[in-house]
């Protein structure tokens, strides 16, 4: 067997072209997933039972199916209520819906781990609840999760692959047309692979880098909570 | 005029009978010791006063509010009463200084600079002032509990409220945390404290207030620590000898 990568190199503006998508779904959902999930966290750990109920139907629901079905709902679901979105809007809808009842779990987690004696001392300063998870939990249960958080949003950039499906543009979509074009699948899966190698390890960098920057206590002490 | 008057206050936990009818009155300015057995149900009425709890009946008013009413406004109750734990309970991802602005920036929306001159002065008061911009967990506990009543007076209660606040410090401690409140009192502060110092209740104290089994066993001045007149007190105070 002999590689040969000469007509996937020459190809590089697809390529670039498909990580940049993959970077732009990756990077928009990830604010967007973590929104929804800390929105559903909170809403899981409510006293209104009927929030409770809808957040456990929303994160079960997602957790028990698996994502390419899901992005069939939501594309062939929108577009039979008579929506005609671009592939890449689906796109991250879908990959919200789904990381969103993923982090939601692990931003519950985070927030069950905070000492009942902070709620309350947020409480007795006058702090309303909202004030309450904003300033006193939010951060050390970002903190406390902070690793299975990184994980879950690197999941999130590979399985954003999948979304080729819906022929969103993205790095797998481009690896499918070239290796049709080129007849090389295997060579053209290698590069492509190497690539998502590599943007998993710029995030986690990135990740750590943002870590710095929202967690000042263990930039300076270098202690976990 | 009384601050805090408790009315035959009577609170359970479930089957658990806790507090059986309690009344007590502090008048504005005086510092009112809770003393008694562990179990007794001190910090479940002082739990009770800040709204922690609710009450099952009886009446509690703290600054015009009426704690057992199901309507109360619980923002301004709050705003007129500070409590201190054994447990200090600072934020550990906010240094000092944030600890104690972020009630008067986010509940009474004082400016930044408006905020660090009161978290400054109460640091101030607490002898923290150089240790503003470090985080809690490199203070000793002496010196987080001392951050902890800073961070209350920042908001300027009516009345504070200490439960068992030097119970988790060595004796070296307790003595420069027990200076801080007494200074607290010297200036005029109504206070209730729960306390198993008896020392300093007897100093500083103008009520005391001995509960047990959930009632209130006896209450006068700090002599009814030197001169007893119920065996259970007698008891208690010569426990604690
Ligand atoms: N949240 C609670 N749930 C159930 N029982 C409680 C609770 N808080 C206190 N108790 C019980 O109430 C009684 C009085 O407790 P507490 O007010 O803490 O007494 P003290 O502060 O005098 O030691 C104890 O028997 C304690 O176990
Ligand atoms: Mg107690």
């Amino acid at each position: 067997m002999t590689l040969d990568f000469t007509a996937i190199l020459a190809r590089w503006q697809m390529l670039l072209d498909g990580l940049a998508l993959t970077v732009q779904l990756a990077a928009v959902t990830t604010l967007t997933g973590f929104l929804i999930g800390t929105l559903c966290a909170i809403a899981r750990r409510s006293d209104v039972s009927a929030l409770r109920w809808v957040a456990s139907v929303y994160i079960e629901a997602i957790r028990n199916t698996p994502f390419l079905v899901q992005i069939f709902v939501v594309y062939f679901g929108l577009s039979s209520l008579g929506f005609s979105f671009s592939a890449v809007t689906v796109a991250i809808i879908a990959l919200t819906i789904n990381v969103g009842a993923y982090t939601a779990e692990i931003m519950r987690a985070g927030f069950d781990a905070i000492h009942p004696g902070q709620w309350e001392a947020g409480e007795c300063l006058g702090l309303s609840r909202t004030q309450t998870y904003w300033h006193v939990a939010l951060r050390p249960a970002m903190e406390r999760v902070y690793p299975s958080l990184t994980s879950q949003f690197i999941l999130l950039m590979l399985a954003s692959s999948v979304t080729s499906q819906i022929s969103a543009e993205e790095l797998t979509a481009a690896a499918n047309f070239i290796q049709s074009e080129t007849y090389r699948p295997f060579e053209t899966y290698i590069v492509v692979a190497l690539i998502y190698l590599a943007l998993s390890l710029a995030m986690r960098v990135v990740f750590w880098a943002f870590g710095l920057a929202v967690f000042p206590r263990r930039r300076r002490l270098g202690t976990n909570l | 005029m009384s601050v805090v008057v408790l009315k035959n206050v009577k609170k359970s936990f479930g089957s658990l009978p806790v507090l059986h009818g309690v009344s007590f009155a502090v008048a504005k300015g005086e510092v009112l010791a809770l003393i008694g057995a562990s179990g007794s149900g001190k910090s479940t009425a002082l739990r009770c006063i800040d709204r922690l709890e609710i009450v099952d009946s009886g009446e509690i008013e703290v600054c015009g509010h009426m704690v057992h009413d199901p309507g109360l406004d619980l923002r301004r109750l709050r705003l007129d009463v500070g409590i201190v734990f054994q447990s200090y309970n600072l934020f550990p991802h906010l240094t000092i200084k944030e600890n104690v602005t972020l009630a008067p920036r986010s509940v009474k929306k004082l400016d930044r600079r408006a905020a660090d001159e009161i978290a400054m002065q109460s640091l101030q008061k607490v002898g923290l002032a150089e240790k503003a911009d470090n985080y809690p967990e490199q203070l000793s506990g002496g010196q987080q509990q001392r951050a902890a009543i800073a961070r209350s007076l920042a908001m300027e209660p009516k009345v504070m409220l200490f439960d068992e606040v030097t119970s988790a410090l060595d004796p070296k401690l307790t003595g420069e945390v027990l200076k801080v409140i007494e200074a607290l009192a010297a200036s005029g502060m109504t206070m209730i404290m729960v306390t198993h110092e008896m020392g300093f209740a007897r100093r500083v104290a103008d009520q005391v207030v001995f509960m047990h089994e959930g009632l209130v066993h006896e209450a006068g001045s700090a002599d009814i620590l030197t001169n007893p007149s119920t065996p259970e007190l007698r008891e208690f105070v010569s426990n604690d000898l």
